[in-house]
Protein backbone atom coordinates (compact mmCIF):
# COMPACT_ATOMS: atom_id res chain seq x y z
CA UNK A 1 0.00 0.00 0.00
CA UNK A 2 1.32 3.45 -0.94
CA UNK A 3 1.87 5.75 1.99
CA UNK A 4 -0.57 8.61 1.99
CA UNK A 5 1.25 11.43 3.74
CA UNK A 6 -1.75 13.74 3.82
CA UNK A 7 -3.95 11.08 5.37
CA UNK A 8 -1.25 10.25 7.91
CA UNK A 9 -1.01 13.90 8.95
CA UNK A 10 -4.79 14.18 9.24
CA UNK A 11 -4.86 11.11 11.42
CA UNK A 12 -2.03 12.36 13.57
CA UNK A 13 -4.09 15.48 14.33
CA UNK A 14 -7.08 13.39 15.39
CA UNK A 15 -4.96 11.04 17.49
CA UNK A 16 -3.17 13.88 19.24
CA UNK A 17 -6.48 15.34 20.36
CA UNK A 18 -7.17 12.32 22.56
CA UNK A 19 -3.71 11.91 24.01
CA UNK A 20 -3.90 12.66 27.74
CA UNK A 21 -1.59 15.52 28.59
CA UNK A 22 1.33 14.64 30.85
CA UNK A 23 1.10 16.36 34.23
CA UNK A 24 4.17 18.49 33.58
CA UNK A 25 4.08 20.77 36.63
CA UNK A 26 3.48 17.89 39.05
CA UNK A 27 6.31 15.89 37.41
CA UNK A 28 8.74 18.79 37.65
CA UNK A 29 7.89 19.45 41.31
CA UNK A 30 8.16 15.76 42.24
CA UNK A 31 11.45 15.39 40.37
CA UNK A 32 12.77 18.48 42.15
CA UNK A 33 11.77 17.25 45.61
CA UNK A 34 12.92 13.63 45.24
CA UNK A 35 16.07 14.53 43.30
CA UNK A 36 16.84 17.11 45.96
CA UNK A 37 16.27 14.60 48.77
CA UNK A 38 18.61 12.08 47.15
CA UNK A 39 21.22 14.83 46.82
CA UNK A 40 20.68 15.72 50.50
CA UNK A 41 21.40 12.13 51.47
CA UNK A 42 24.57 12.27 49.36
CA UNK A 43 25.57 15.50 51.08
CA UNK A 44 24.90 13.91 54.46
CA UNK A 45 27.31 11.06 53.64
CA UNK A 46 29.90 13.50 52.28
CA UNK A 47 29.84 15.50 55.51
CA UNK A 48 29.94 12.26 57.49
CA UNK A 49 33.03 10.93 55.66
CA UNK A 50 34.77 14.31 55.85
CA UNK A 51 34.13 14.42 59.60
CA UNK A 52 35.80 10.99 59.89
CA UNK A 53 38.96 12.53 58.50
CA UNK A 54 38.82 11.36 54.85
CA UNK A 55 40.23 13.69 52.20
CA UNK A 56 37.74 15.41 49.87
CA UNK A 57 38.69 13.10 47.01
CA UNK A 58 38.31 9.92 49.07
CA UNK A 59 35.07 11.15 50.60
CA UNK A 60 33.65 11.82 47.11
CA UNK A 61 34.48 8.27 46.03
CA UNK A 62 32.96 6.86 49.21
CA UNK A 63 29.75 8.83 48.66
CA UNK A 64 29.46 7.45 45.10
CA UNK A 65 29.97 3.91 46.42
CA UNK A 66 27.41 4.43 49.19
CA UNK A 67 24.77 5.92 46.88
CA UNK A 68 25.25 3.16 44.29
CA UNK A 69 24.79 0.62 47.06
CA UNK A 70 21.58 2.29 48.24
CA UNK A 71 20.23 2.47 44.67
CA UNK A 72 21.06 -1.19 44.03
CA UNK A 73 19.64 -2.27 47.39
CA UNK A 74 16.33 -0.43 46.87
CA UNK A 75 16.10 -1.95 43.38
CA UNK A 76 16.75 -5.41 44.80
CA UNK A 77 13.95 -5.18 47.35
CA UNK A 78 11.60 -3.80 44.70
CA UNK A 79 11.21 -0.25 46.02
CA UNK A 80 13.14 1.84 43.49
CA UNK A 81 10.63 1.39 40.67
CA UNK A 82 7.89 2.62 43.00
CA UNK A 83 9.94 5.73 43.77
CA UNK A 84 10.65 6.19 40.05
CA UNK A 85 6.94 6.04 39.25
CA UNK A 86 6.24 9.38 40.90
CA UNK A 87 9.74 10.91 40.99
CA UNK A 88 10.54 10.51 37.26
CA UNK A 89 13.82 12.19 36.41
CA UNK A 90 14.32 12.95 40.10
CA UNK A 91 15.34 9.36 40.71
CA UNK A 92 16.80 8.62 37.25
CA UNK A 93 19.41 11.39 37.05
CA UNK A 94 21.27 10.84 40.38
CA UNK A 95 23.81 8.02 40.60
CA UNK A 96 21.21 5.85 42.40
CA UNK A 97 19.28 5.81 39.11
CA UNK A 98 22.39 4.58 37.33
CA UNK A 99 22.64 1.72 39.83
CA UNK A 100 18.95 0.97 39.25
CA UNK A 101 19.46 0.81 35.48
CA UNK A 102 22.17 -1.85 35.91
CA UNK A 103 20.62 -3.94 38.67
CA UNK A 104 17.10 -4.08 37.20
CA UNK A 105 18.06 -5.83 33.92
CA UNK A 106 20.50 -8.06 35.81
CA UNK A 107 17.64 -9.23 38.05
CA UNK A 108 15.24 -9.56 35.17
CA UNK A 109 17.50 -11.67 32.97
CA UNK A 110 18.99 -13.88 35.70
CA UNK A 111 16.70 -16.64 34.46
CA UNK A 112 18.62 -16.82 31.20
CA UNK A 113 21.70 -17.73 33.22
CA UNK A 114 24.52 -15.75 34.81
CA UNK A 115 26.56 -15.41 31.61
CA UNK A 116 24.09 -14.85 28.77
CA UNK A 117 21.40 -13.48 31.06
CA UNK A 118 22.46 -11.33 33.99
CA UNK A 119 25.96 -10.42 32.80
CA UNK A 120 25.14 -9.89 29.12
CA UNK A 121 21.99 -7.83 29.73
CA UNK A 122 23.30 -5.89 32.72
CA UNK A 123 24.45 -2.95 30.60
CA UNK A 124 21.65 -2.81 28.04
CA UNK A 125 20.42 0.47 29.52
CA UNK A 126 23.57 1.77 31.24
CA UNK A 127 25.88 0.71 28.38
CA UNK A 128 24.97 3.55 25.99
CA UNK A 129 25.31 6.03 28.87
CA UNK A 130 28.83 4.77 29.58
CA UNK A 131 29.85 4.68 25.90
CA UNK A 132 28.73 8.22 25.18
CA UNK A 133 29.83 9.50 28.58
CA UNK A 134 33.37 8.26 28.03
CA UNK A 135 33.42 9.38 24.37
CA UNK A 136 32.24 12.87 25.29
CA UNK A 137 34.81 13.21 28.07
CA UNK A 138 37.59 12.22 25.65
CA UNK A 139 36.35 14.76 23.12
CA UNK A 140 36.13 17.53 25.71
CA UNK A 141 39.61 16.51 26.94
CA UNK A 142 41.10 16.95 23.46
CA UNK A 143 39.40 20.33 22.99
CA UNK A 144 40.61 21.43 26.41
CA UNK A 145 44.17 20.32 25.55
CA UNK A 146 44.29 22.55 22.49
CA UNK A 147 42.54 25.55 24.03
CA UNK A 148 44.59 25.58 27.19
CA UNK B 1 -16.49 -19.25 -6.88
CA UNK B 2 -16.29 -18.90 -3.13
CA UNK B 3 -19.93 -19.36 -2.25
CA UNK B 4 -19.56 -18.41 1.42
CA UNK B 5 -17.73 -15.18 0.70
CA UNK B 6 -19.65 -11.97 1.32
CA UNK B 7 -18.40 -8.72 -0.10
CA UNK B 8 -14.75 -7.82 0.08
CA UNK B 9 -13.48 -9.34 3.33
CA UNK B 10 -16.28 -11.26 5.01
CA UNK B 11 -17.44 -14.86 5.10
CA UNK B 12 -20.92 -16.05 6.05
CA UNK B 13 -20.83 -19.54 7.50
CA UNK B 14 -23.23 -22.03 5.99
CA UNK B 15 -23.19 -24.26 9.05
CA UNK B 16 -22.19 -21.81 11.75
CA UNK B 17 -20.09 -23.46 14.45
CA UNK B 18 -21.20 -23.31 18.08
CA UNK B 19 -19.13 -21.92 20.90
CA UNK B 20 -19.58 -24.77 23.37
CA UNK B 21 -17.18 -23.74 26.12
CA UNK B 22 -14.59 -21.22 27.18
CA UNK B 23 -11.82 -21.52 29.74
CA UNK B 24 -10.03 -18.62 31.46
CA UNK B 25 -7.14 -18.08 33.85
CA UNK B 26 -5.98 -14.65 34.98
CA UNK B 27 -3.22 -13.17 37.13
CA UNK B 28 -3.63 -11.52 40.53
CA UNK B 29 -4.13 -7.96 39.21
CA UNK B 30 -6.89 -9.04 36.82
CA UNK B 31 -8.36 -10.99 39.74
CA UNK B 32 -8.87 -7.69 41.56
CA UNK B 33 -10.58 -6.10 38.56
CA UNK B 34 -14.30 -5.61 37.95
CA UNK B 35 -14.68 -8.88 35.98
CA UNK B 36 -13.09 -11.15 38.62
CA UNK B 37 -16.26 -13.19 39.20
CA UNK B 38 -16.32 -14.34 35.59
CA UNK B 39 -12.92 -16.03 35.45
CA UNK B 40 -12.49 -19.76 36.05
CA UNK B 41 -9.22 -19.42 37.88
CA UNK B 42 -7.31 -16.53 39.46
CA UNK B 43 -3.62 -16.96 40.24
CA UNK B 44 -2.35 -15.72 43.59
CA UNK B 45 1.21 -15.77 42.31
CA UNK B 46 1.96 -14.65 38.76
CA UNK B 47 4.87 -17.11 38.42
CA UNK B 48 2.30 -19.92 38.83
CA UNK B 49 4.92 -21.93 40.77
CA UNK B 50 7.29 -21.95 37.79
CA UNK B 51 10.89 -20.81 37.54
CA UNK B 52 10.25 -18.20 34.86
CA UNK B 53 7.36 -16.06 33.70
CA UNK B 54 7.58 -17.63 30.26
CA UNK B 55 6.99 -21.06 31.79
CA UNK B 56 4.14 -19.62 33.82
CA UNK B 57 2.52 -18.19 30.69
CA UNK B 58 2.79 -21.48 28.83
CA UNK B 59 1.28 -23.31 31.81
CA UNK B 60 -1.63 -20.84 31.85
CA UNK B 61 -2.18 -21.47 28.15
CA UNK B 62 -2.25 -25.21 28.73
CA UNK B 63 -4.59 -24.96 31.71
CA UNK B 64 -6.98 -22.61 29.93
CA UNK B 65 -7.34 -25.31 27.26
CA UNK B 66 -7.84 -27.99 29.94
CA UNK B 67 -10.45 -25.89 31.76
CA UNK B 68 -12.39 -25.40 28.53
CA UNK B 69 -12.20 -29.14 27.78
CA UNK B 70 -13.50 -29.96 31.24
CA UNK B 71 -16.46 -27.62 30.86
CA UNK B 72 -17.31 -29.10 27.48
CA UNK B 73 -16.92 -32.63 28.83
CA UNK B 74 -14.38 -33.46 26.14
CA UNK B 75 -10.96 -35.02 26.04
CA UNK B 76 -8.05 -33.52 24.17
CA UNK B 77 -8.18 -36.50 21.78
CA UNK B 78 -11.64 -35.30 20.68
CA UNK B 79 -10.13 -32.07 19.40
CA UNK B 80 -9.19 -31.94 15.73
CA UNK B 81 -7.11 -28.77 15.79
CA UNK B 82 -5.64 -26.34 18.26
CA UNK B 83 -5.21 -22.82 16.89
CA UNK B 84 -3.08 -20.87 19.28
CA UNK B 85 -0.66 -18.02 19.61
CA UNK B 86 0.79 -15.47 21.98
CA UNK B 87 3.01 -12.39 21.99
CA UNK B 88 6.41 -13.91 22.64
CA UNK B 89 9.14 -14.46 20.07
CA UNK B 90 8.47 -17.64 18.08
CA UNK B 91 5.15 -17.93 19.99
CA UNK B 92 6.76 -20.14 22.62
CA UNK B 93 3.86 -20.04 25.08
CA UNK B 94 1.47 -21.63 22.60
CA UNK B 95 3.98 -23.99 21.02
CA UNK B 96 5.36 -25.21 24.34
CA UNK B 97 1.84 -25.73 25.67
CA UNK B 98 0.99 -27.70 22.52
CA UNK B 99 4.03 -29.89 23.17
CA UNK B 100 2.28 -30.99 26.37
CA UNK B 101 -1.22 -31.12 24.96
CA UNK B 102 -0.53 -33.63 22.20
CA UNK B 103 -2.98 -32.29 19.62
CA UNK B 104 -2.63 -31.15 15.99
CA UNK B 105 -1.59 -27.53 16.32
CA UNK B 106 -1.49 -24.44 14.14
CA UNK B 107 0.64 -21.68 15.63
CA UNK B 108 -0.68 -18.17 14.94
CA UNK B 109 0.72 -14.71 15.39
CA UNK B 110 -1.65 -11.78 15.21
CA UNK B 111 -0.34 -9.93 18.27
CA UNK B 112 -3.34 -9.05 20.42
CA UNK B 113 -5.75 -9.94 17.58
CA UNK B 114 -4.84 -13.63 17.85
CA UNK B 115 -8.07 -14.63 19.63
CA UNK B 116 -10.38 -13.68 16.77
CA UNK B 117 -7.80 -14.79 14.19
CA UNK B 118 -7.98 -18.27 15.77
CA UNK B 119 -11.78 -18.21 16.02
CA UNK B 120 -12.16 -17.12 12.38
CA UNK B 121 -9.87 -19.88 11.11
CA UNK B 122 -11.42 -22.41 13.50
CA UNK B 123 -14.91 -21.56 12.29
CA UNK B 124 -13.72 -21.92 8.69
CA UNK B 125 -12.20 -25.34 9.43
CA UNK B 126 -15.45 -26.54 10.94
CA UNK B 127 -17.74 -25.04 8.33
CA UNK B 128 -15.47 -26.41 5.63
CA UNK B 129 -15.98 -29.89 6.99
CA UNK B 130 -12.41 -30.40 8.11
CA UNK B 131 -13.11 -30.60 11.82
CA UNK B 132 -15.81 -31.24 14.41
CA UNK B 133 -14.03 -29.71 17.37
CA UNK B 134 -11.50 -26.90 17.30
CA UNK B 135 -9.88 -25.01 20.16
CA UNK B 136 -8.74 -21.42 19.70
CA UNK B 137 -6.56 -20.18 22.52
CA UNK B 138 -4.15 -17.43 23.37
CA UNK B 139 -2.19 -16.06 26.32
CA UNK B 140 -0.15 -13.09 27.46
CA UNK B 141 1.73 -12.19 30.62
CA UNK B 142 2.58 -8.71 31.85
CA UNK B 143 6.10 -9.67 32.89
CA UNK B 144 7.03 -11.62 29.74
CA UNK B 145 5.68 -8.87 27.48
CA UNK B 146 7.41 -6.07 29.39
CA UNK B 147 10.82 -7.68 29.19
CA UNK B 148 10.44 -8.42 25.49
CA UNK B 149 8.87 -5.16 24.34
CA UNK B 150 9.83 -2.59 26.98
CA UNK B 151 11.91 -2.24 30.15
CA UNK B 152 12.94 -4.42 33.08
CA UNK B 153 10.23 -4.51 35.74
CA UNK B 154 12.33 -3.04 38.53
CA UNK B 155 13.53 -0.10 36.50
CA UNK B 156 12.32 3.17 37.94
CA UNK B 157 10.66 4.82 34.96
CA UNK B 158 7.35 6.57 34.46
CA UNK B 159 4.79 5.03 32.13
CA UNK B 160 3.07 7.59 29.90
CA UNK B 161 -0.72 8.04 30.22
CA UNK B 162 -1.25 6.57 26.75
CA UNK B 163 0.40 3.28 27.68
CA UNK B 164 -1.57 0.11 28.37
CA UNK B 165 -1.12 -2.73 30.82
CA UNK B 166 -0.56 -6.21 29.36
CA UNK B 167 -3.11 -8.62 30.81
CA UNK B 168 -1.71 -11.70 32.54
CA UNK B 169 -3.92 -14.60 31.60
CA UNK B 170 -5.00 -17.14 29.04
CA UNK B 171 -8.29 -17.94 27.37
CA UNK B 172 -9.48 -20.86 25.27
CA UNK B 173 -12.67 -21.33 23.26
CA UNK B 174 -14.00 -24.64 21.98
CA UNK B 175 -15.92 -24.53 18.71
CA UNK B 176 -18.06 -27.46 17.60
CA UNK B 177 -19.82 -28.40 14.39
CA UNK B 178 -22.99 -29.17 16.33
CA UNK B 179 -24.39 -27.42 19.36
CA UNK B 180 -26.94 -24.98 20.62
CA UNK B 181 -25.00 -21.81 20.19
CA UNK B 182 -24.00 -19.14 20.58
CA UNK B 183 -22.91 -19.37 16.96
CA UNK B 184 -20.22 -17.67 14.97
CA UNK B 185 -22.19 -16.61 11.92
CA UNK B 186 -19.87 -14.19 10.14
CA UNK B 187 -16.21 -13.30 10.16
CA UNK B 188 -14.56 -10.21 8.69
CA UNK B 189 -10.83 -10.55 8.26
CA UNK B 190 -8.95 -7.29 8.67
CA UNK B 191 -6.31 -5.70 6.52
CA UNK B 192 -3.07 -4.44 7.96
CA UNK B 193 -3.52 -0.68 8.26
CA UNK B 194 -0.75 1.73 9.20
CA UNK B 195 -1.22 5.48 9.42
CA UNK B 196 2.31 6.18 10.54
CA UNK B 197 1.99 6.11 14.33
CA UNK B 198 5.35 5.34 15.91
CA UNK B 199 4.81 5.55 19.65
CA UNK B 200 5.03 2.04 21.12
CA UNK B 201 3.51 3.50 24.28
CA UNK B 202 0.36 4.50 22.43
CA UNK B 203 -0.93 1.33 20.80
CA UNK B 204 -4.54 2.46 20.91
CA UNK B 205 -3.72 5.19 18.40
CA UNK B 206 -1.76 2.73 16.25
CA UNK B 207 -4.65 0.23 16.09
CA UNK B 208 -7.65 2.55 15.78
CA UNK B 209 -7.46 2.96 11.96
CA UNK B 210 -7.36 -0.82 11.47
CA UNK B 211 -10.26 -1.26 13.87
CA UNK B 212 -12.33 1.39 12.10
CA UNK B 213 -11.52 -0.14 8.71
CA UNK B 214 -12.66 -3.63 9.75
CA UNK B 215 -15.90 -2.39 11.37
CA UNK B 216 -16.86 -0.29 8.33
CA UNK B 217 -15.99 -3.13 5.96
CA UNK B 218 -18.05 -5.52 8.08
CA UNK B 219 -21.16 -3.35 7.80
CA UNK B 220 -20.64 -2.85 4.06
CA UNK B 221 -20.04 -6.56 3.36
CA UNK B 222 -22.89 -7.95 5.45
CA UNK B 223 -25.44 -5.19 5.03
CA UNK B 224 -25.98 -5.24 8.80
CA UNK B 225 -26.68 -1.98 10.56
CA UNK B 226 -25.64 -0.88 14.04
CA UNK B 227 -29.22 -1.63 15.15
CA UNK B 228 -28.69 -5.32 14.31
CA UNK B 229 -26.16 -5.59 17.12
CA UNK B 230 -26.66 -5.46 20.87
CA UNK B 231 -22.97 -4.93 21.52
CA UNK B 232 -19.87 -4.00 19.53
CA UNK B 233 -16.77 -4.94 21.47
CA UNK B 234 -13.09 -4.42 20.69
CA UNK B 235 -10.12 -6.23 22.20
CA UNK B 236 -7.71 -3.70 23.63
CA UNK B 237 -8.17 -0.20 22.26
CA UNK B 238 -7.92 1.33 25.71
CA UNK B 239 -9.39 4.74 26.55
CA UNK B 240 -7.20 6.63 24.09
CA UNK B 241 -7.89 4.17 21.26
CA UNK B 242 -11.62 4.11 22.02
CA UNK B 243 -11.96 7.87 21.70
CA UNK B 244 -10.08 7.90 18.41
CA UNK B 245 -12.01 4.91 17.04
CA UNK B 246 -15.38 6.44 17.91
CA UNK B 247 -14.42 9.67 16.14
CA UNK B 248 -13.12 7.85 13.03
CA UNK B 249 -16.35 5.86 12.80
CA UNK B 250 -18.54 8.88 13.51
CA UNK B 251 -16.89 10.73 10.63
CA UNK B 252 -17.82 7.86 8.32
CA UNK B 253 -21.42 7.95 9.54
CA UNK B 254 -21.31 5.14 12.10
CA UNK B 255 -22.30 6.29 15.57
CA UNK B 256 -21.65 3.19 17.67
CA UNK B 257 -20.93 4.94 21.00
CA UNK B 258 -24.08 3.61 22.74
CA UNK B 259 -23.32 -0.01 21.91
CA UNK B 260 -19.59 0.05 22.27
CA UNK B 261 -17.37 -1.59 24.87
CA UNK B 262 -13.68 -2.41 24.97
CA UNK B 263 -12.20 -5.42 26.80
CA UNK B 264 -9.13 -3.38 27.76
CA UNK B 265 -11.29 -0.79 29.51
CA UNK B 266 -13.63 -3.31 31.15
CA UNK B 267 -11.02 -5.60 32.66
CA UNK B 268 -9.43 -3.12 35.10
CA UNK B 269 -10.72 -0.40 37.39
CA UNK B 270 -9.33 3.03 36.59
CA UNK B 271 -7.91 3.09 40.13
CA UNK B 272 -5.67 0.11 39.26
CA UNK B 273 -3.22 2.52 37.66
CA UNK B 274 -3.21 0.92 34.22
CA UNK B 275 -3.46 4.29 32.46
CA UNK B 276 -5.18 3.80 29.07
CA UNK B 277 -6.41 0.27 29.90
CA UNK B 278 -5.51 -3.39 29.50
CA UNK B 279 -3.91 -4.93 26.43
CA UNK B 280 -2.29 -8.16 25.34
CA UNK B 281 -3.53 -11.24 23.54
CA UNK B 282 -5.18 -12.49 26.74
CA UNK B 283 -7.15 -9.28 27.21
CA UNK B 284 -9.78 -10.10 24.60
CA UNK B 285 -9.44 -13.85 25.27
CA UNK B 286 -10.34 -13.75 28.96
CA UNK B 287 -13.07 -11.12 28.57
CA UNK B 288 -14.68 -13.10 25.73
CA UNK B 289 -14.44 -16.49 27.41
CA UNK B 290 -15.22 -15.17 30.88
CA UNK B 291 -17.54 -12.21 30.96
CA UNK B 292 -18.99 -12.03 27.43
CA UNK B 293 -19.94 -15.71 26.99
CA UNK B 294 -21.71 -15.65 30.33
CA UNK B 295 -23.60 -12.47 29.34
CA UNK B 296 -24.63 -14.07 26.05
CA UNK B 297 -25.72 -17.30 27.77
CA UNK B 298 -27.77 -15.26 30.25
CA UNK B 299 -29.53 -13.50 27.41
CA UNK B 300 -28.12 -10.02 28.07
CA UNK B 301 -26.77 -9.84 24.53
CA UNK B 302 -28.15 -11.75 21.58
CA UNK B 303 -25.93 -10.56 18.79
CA UNK B 304 -22.42 -9.27 19.31
CA UNK B 305 -19.72 -8.00 16.98
CA UNK B 306 -16.50 -9.05 18.66
CA UNK B 307 -13.22 -7.78 17.32
CA UNK B 308 -9.75 -8.36 18.73
CA UNK B 309 -7.22 -5.75 17.68
CA UNK B 310 -3.48 -6.16 17.28
CA UNK B 311 -0.46 -3.85 17.06
CA UNK B 312 2.05 -5.67 14.89
CA UNK B 313 5.22 -4.13 16.23
CA UNK B 314 8.45 -5.78 17.30
CA UNK B 315 11.28 -4.32 19.42
CA UNK B 316 13.49 -4.43 16.31
CA UNK B 317 11.01 -2.53 14.14
CA UNK B 318 10.59 0.08 16.87
CA UNK B 319 14.36 0.62 17.20
CA UNK B 320 14.62 0.93 13.42
CA UNK B 321 12.09 3.74 13.48
CA UNK B 322 9.29 1.85 11.72
CA UNK B 323 5.70 2.87 12.30
CA UNK B 324 3.29 0.43 13.96
CA UNK B 325 0.92 -1.53 11.67
CA UNK B 326 -2.44 -2.44 13.15
CA UNK B 327 -4.88 -5.25 12.42
CA UNK B 328 -8.38 -6.18 13.55
CA UNK B 329 -10.46 -9.29 12.92
CA UNK B 330 -14.19 -9.23 13.64
CA UNK B 331 -16.61 -12.10 14.25
CA UNK B 332 -20.35 -12.04 14.68
CA UNK B 333 -21.51 -14.06 17.67
CA UNK B 334 -25.24 -14.70 17.65
CA UNK B 335 -27.61 -16.82 19.73
CA UNK B 336 -30.05 -17.21 16.88
CA UNK B 337 -29.52 -18.38 13.32
CA UNK B 338 -31.21 -16.21 10.75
Amino acid sequence: MERDVKKEQEYKNIAQKYEPKPTLLKNVVMAFIVGGLISDIGQFFLNFYLSKGFSMEDANTLVAITMVFIGAFLTGIGVYDDIGKFAGAGSIVPITGFANSIVSPAMEFKREGFVFGAAAKMFTIAGPVIVYGVSTSILIGIIYYFLK
Amino acid sequence: MAEKKLGAQTVKFKNPPSIIAGGTIVGPKEGEGPLRDYFDMILIDDTYGEKSWEKAESKMFQDAVNLALKKANLKISDIDYLLGGDLLNQIISANFAARQLNVPHFGLYGACSTMTEGLTLGAMLIDGGYADYVIAATSSHFSTAERQFRYPLEQGIQRPFTSQWTVTGAGATILASTGEGPYITHATTGKVVDLGMKDANNMGAAMAPAAADTIITHFKDTGFTIEDYDLIMTGDMGRVGRDILLELLYKEGFDIADKYKDCGIEIFYESQDVHSGGSGAACSAVVLNGWLLSQIRNGVYKKVLFMATGALLSPTSTYQGESIPGIAHAITISTILS
